[in-house]
């Protein structure tokens, strides 16, 4: 049904998209490098001790009596990692891309600022200086405006109603809304509306930019949309494209792949997820928490399959604001915490292994004691990734992240 | 157009940043005629213009209408208005009554009693919609339009998520009972009219904290029979969101030691489904300790540490300043002038929190009058469509298409997740996804294609043997008369190309106009 909708929208796409046919992309050689870069942030603060839980720490289920994930092979267990670490088994679908050594987690990371404001601590995580609000753009916005190659607005994008803070700045990125909406004409594809509205915007000084920055994205993503729909046509025996996926992040996952594959111009992906603030009932292997991470873990995996050769090319970063308490509050759930796991996930991702300064979750070790200290910065895991991944030189870091702290995280994360 | 060159050519030399702060219409630096000002005023105090209104607020003068908007007990409703919002069922029940049948449907689908999942979303559905007609009906109808505008302000301002387990039962009594009666009253009263209500203690988890070592004796009360221990989702929020805001000079510490203080404010659910109690304060939930919170000593005294506190937060500088910048954002700019936020600070702590007043102070400055500020704001989705409904004086007996167009314009009503509420700024909403969807809504709306004139499914309940009502004729909008009805905040370049278009397309770019896209 769904899947059904959706070739449907793209066959759509063809029939009216027909200035900027395929052609056009095979001739553009204005992308000098093909690495992509996603970015999945979950606001509300993911209970990261229940994602990669500390299960060999004799504290752990000492702290976490009811939500606290078993050993692995236990009823409702662990997924083991390493042998100390446990994945949570909602997120089943990752553990091939673990055994593959295409996911890697840092544990313990996050941001410097002490605040447990879930908004503030948001904002700093986009902006990249926290402690800093006046911060006018978005870090991703400004790796984009230095990524080599001709400007376009589709170079960068991001999935859901509103721009995010991240991405927002001077340099031009487009949204497209969830579902499959994202690939349907709309009714500027119309001659004379589209003839009457451009007479209104073009060069609008306050709205202009918007307003032409949405019609290139959309005829951009209307081609791609096309190129998919001929391309599945002779793919239809593949294997991942058998049952239809659940809505939400898994469907739009797959949706993001097939336009990455076919528009070589999009570079960058955001998409946030709510829900993740758990202060009461989180469940252990099941219950809120589990029915979170399903979809997310199973929407990773399917952009992994559907980016297909193009995931050798790809960074994925999960991240999220701040992390929860270490000891499960009197409702069965997680206040607001200091420390987190960041995932990445890519096939240049020397992955399998959980990196970051851990120092055990006893009561010495916790941070005001209370949750996980940070050790890792997160803009150093960042930083590494549009380094070494994106190719961005020393200049641009800087742009990027401003007053970094000094020295290299103690890891290589993306394979030389 | 650009659109049809080859992609490589397309032009990249777009305007510089149009971030951030809002940019006053190049037009408006003149001194504003009459008309222009009950434009401006119109939009800002009320959800745009409705056919006439121009005339009339620039006949008897903004400050006469300004006057009046803030005595809305003075304001009659129309008859047709109050009859709508007398037949609907759920904005007239008490909080109590609908949640037992929330529960009721919610115990019948344990049961797997057959259809009793779709009863039960039908139920649910009727409950949302009836909720979302009594605001919207409101805010496009009323004549009290202040006080609709300042529902949406403080509705987001303490902000309670409807897809949240019982709240979807209770958000029509929390905006009835807690936000309207007091949206331009006194400041102390509206916060503990929230933090009172059930809709709030359950939606940032009060109802479950408790001392910690509590040892809960209730059975069956479900999540909360099993609670022990401190829940700082509230009491973090109170300050950070409700009152002092993040930077207002507390500590975790004063996060613990509020919520210690908060602990037993709580409802007990049978009592509120038999009796419609909506508060209980559990003596044997409180932590009877002594606190420290705020840099003073809080002597044991049971809910009256809770009061205290609401009256400290209510009554703090930093709390004063921050709601005096934020209406000042909501109804003057983006970015408000700092001497403005202090003046009406200076008359909110003067007032005691009295709304009204500081208010007063607002509409009678030269920033909230001035030409850079007519259509300085970039309407949120919400005032959009409501203006659009408004302006196209489009009979909506269903609002389900404009439920929709809130939704896919990323402001479902009573949707937003977390407790800071919408935003207002241009920066929250204005994207270039966002601009081509109101376009198309705009478009819909004037070609009269959005079923606006049915009736909704679920009100009303009509049997399935029902007569089928006749299709209603279809609803174009006239653009003469819109054009006659939006006045003057149409700018003449947007005047020339309507005139210039085809008939059939003037209402639409009038709506979808970037005149249209601000306020």
């Amino acid at each position: 049904m769904q899947r059904r909708s959706f070739l449907h929208s793209l066959a759509l796409g063809a029939s009216v998209m027909i200035p900027v046919g395929r052609s056009a992309w095979a001739a553009s050689t204005d992308t000098p490098t093909q690495k992509k870069l996603i970015v999945i942030m979950l606001r509300g603060a993911v209970d990261g001790l229940n994602v990669v839980a500390p299960v060999g720490d004799e504290n752990y289920l000492r702290l976490r009596p009811t939500i606290g994930l078993a050993l692995p092979g236990m009823d409702g267990g662990a997924l083991d990692l390493d042998g100390y670490f446990g994945l949570h088994p909602a997120l089943a679908p990752l553990q091939p891309l673990w055994a593959e050594k295409k996911l890697a987690f840092i544990h313990a990371s996050g941001s410097p600022d002490s605040t447990r404001s879930h908004f503030d601590a948001q904002d700093y995580m986009e902006s990249a200086t926290p402690g800093r609000k006046s911060t006018p753009d978005g870090w991703l916005n400004r790796l984009v405006a230095g990524l080599p190659g001709a400007p376009s607005p589709s170079r960068a994008l991001s999935i859901g109603p509103v721009m995010p803070r991240i991405l927002s700045g001077p340099t031009a990125a487009m949204n497209l809304p969830n579902g499959a909406g994202a690939t349907k004409a709309n009714v500027l594809d119309r001659k004379n509306v589209g003839d009457a509205f451009d007479q209104l915007y073009a060069g609008h000084e306050r709205f202009g930019r918007a307003y032409q920055d949405g019609k290139t994205a959309h005829q951009e993503v209307m081609a791609a949309a096309a190129a998919a729909s001929a391309a599945a046509a002779q793919e239809m025996n593949a294997a991942d494209r058998g049952a239809p996926l659940p809505n939400g992040f898994p469907d739009d996952a797959a949706r993001l792949a097939t336009l990455m594959r076919n528009d070589p111009k999009i570079q960058v992906a955001f998409v946030d997820l709510g829900g993740w603030d758990t202060h009461a009932a989180q469940g252990n292997a099941k219950g809120q928490l589990a029915n979170r991470l399903q979809p997310l873990g199973q929407g990773l995996a399917v952009l992994a399959r559907r980016l297909g050769p193009l995931f050798d090319d790809t960074t994925i970063v999960v991240m999220s604001e701040f992390g929860r308490t270490a000891r499960e509050n009197g409702n069965g759930g997680t206040d607001h915490g200091h420390g987190n796991v960041m995932w990445v996930l890519g096939g240049a991702v020397n992955g399998g292994q959980v990196y970051g300064d851990w120092q055990g979750v006893g009561q010495a070790a916790l941070n005001e004691g209370r949750d996980l200290p940070v050790t890792t910065d997160f803009r150093t895991v960042l930083a590494q990734v549009a380094e070494r991944h994106m190719g961005m030189t020393d200049r641009q870091l800087v742009k990027v992240f401003p007053n970094m702290p000094k020295g290299a995280a103690p890891f290589k994360l993306i394979r030389a | 157009m650009s659109l049809s060159f080859p992609r490589r050519i397309v032009p990249t030399l777009l305007p510089a940043l149009l971030l951030g702060a809002a940019m006053a219409s190049a037009a408006a630096q003149a001194p504003m005629s009459a008309e222009q000002q009950a434009a401006h005023v119109l939009n800002r105090v009320a959800f745009g213009p409705r056919p006439g209104d121009i005339e009339r607020v620039a006949k008897m003068g903004v400050q006469n209408y300004l006057d009046e908007q803030l005595h809305p007990e003075r304001i009659a409703y129309p008859p047709e208005l109050t009859a709508r919002l007398a037949a609907l069922s759920t904005p007239n029940r008490k909080a109590g009554d609908v949640l037992g049948e929330f529960v009721e449907l919610q115990k019948q689908v344990r049961e797997e009693d057959d259809g009793a999942r779709q009863r039960r979303r039908a139920a649910l559905m009727a409950v949302a919609e009836e909720t979302a007609e009594a605001r919207l009906a409101r805010a496009i109808d009323s004549p009290r339009q202040l006080e609709e505008v300042m529902v949406d302000f403080w509705y987001n301002h303490f902000n309670v998520f409807a897809g949240k387990g019982i709240d979807r039962a209770l958000v029509a009594s929390y905006e009835r009972d807690a936000i309207r009666p007091n949206a331009l009253g006194n400041f102390r009263t509206l916060l503990g009219a929230t933090a009172h209500h059930p809709a709030m203690l359950f939606y940032l988890d009060n109802f479950l904290s408790t001392a910690n070592g509590y040892r809960p004796g209730g059975k069956g009360q479900g999540q909360k029979g099993k609670a022990t221990g401190l829940n700082e989702n509230y009491a973090r929020e109170l300050m950070e969101l409700h009152t002092l805001g993040v930077d207002g000079g507390y500590s975790q510490q004063d996060v613990t030691e509020l919520a210690r203080m908060l602990t037993g404010w709580t409802y007990d659910p049978r009592a509120l489904v038999r009796f419609n109690q909506t508060f209980k304060f559990d003596a044997a939930r409180h932590d009877q300790g002594s606190k420290h919170w705020l840099g003073r000593e809080v002597a044991p005294a049971g809910e009256a540490e809770g009061e205290m506190a609401l009256d400290v937060l209510a009554r703090h500088p930093a709390t004063a300043h921050r709601i005096s910048y934020q209406l000042a954002q909501y109804f003057v700019q983006d970015d408000p002038n700092p001497a403005l936020v202090e003046r009406m600070a200076r008359v909110f702590t003067a007032s005691d929190g009295d709304i009204r007043s500081v208010l007063r102070v607002l509409f009678a400055s030269e920033q909230f009058l001035s030409p850079e500020a007519a259509g300085a704001k970039f309407k949120t989705p919400y005032q959009f469509v409501v203006s659009a409904a408004r302006a196209s004086a489009t009979p909506v007996n269903n609002v389900g298409p404009l439920l929709s167009a809130m939704t896919q314009l990323g402001m479902p009503l009573y949707g937003c997740q977390t407790p800071d509420g919408y935003k207002n700024t241009q920066q929250a909403w204005l994207n270039p996804d966002a601009l081509s969807r109101r376009i198309t809504f705009a478009t819909a709306l004037a070609a009269g294609r959005l079923p606006l004139a049915g009736k909704p499914r679920a009100a009303g309940a009509p049997s399935p043997d029902a007569m089928p009502a006749p299709a209603p004729a279809v609803m174009t909008v006239d653009p003469a008369r819109l054009q006659a009805t939006l006045g003057e905040a149409i700018s003449p370049r947007t005047r020339g190309a309507v005139a210039a278009s085809a008939e059939p397309l003037r209402a639409a770019m009038l709506l979808g106009s970037p005149d249209f896209m601000q306020r």
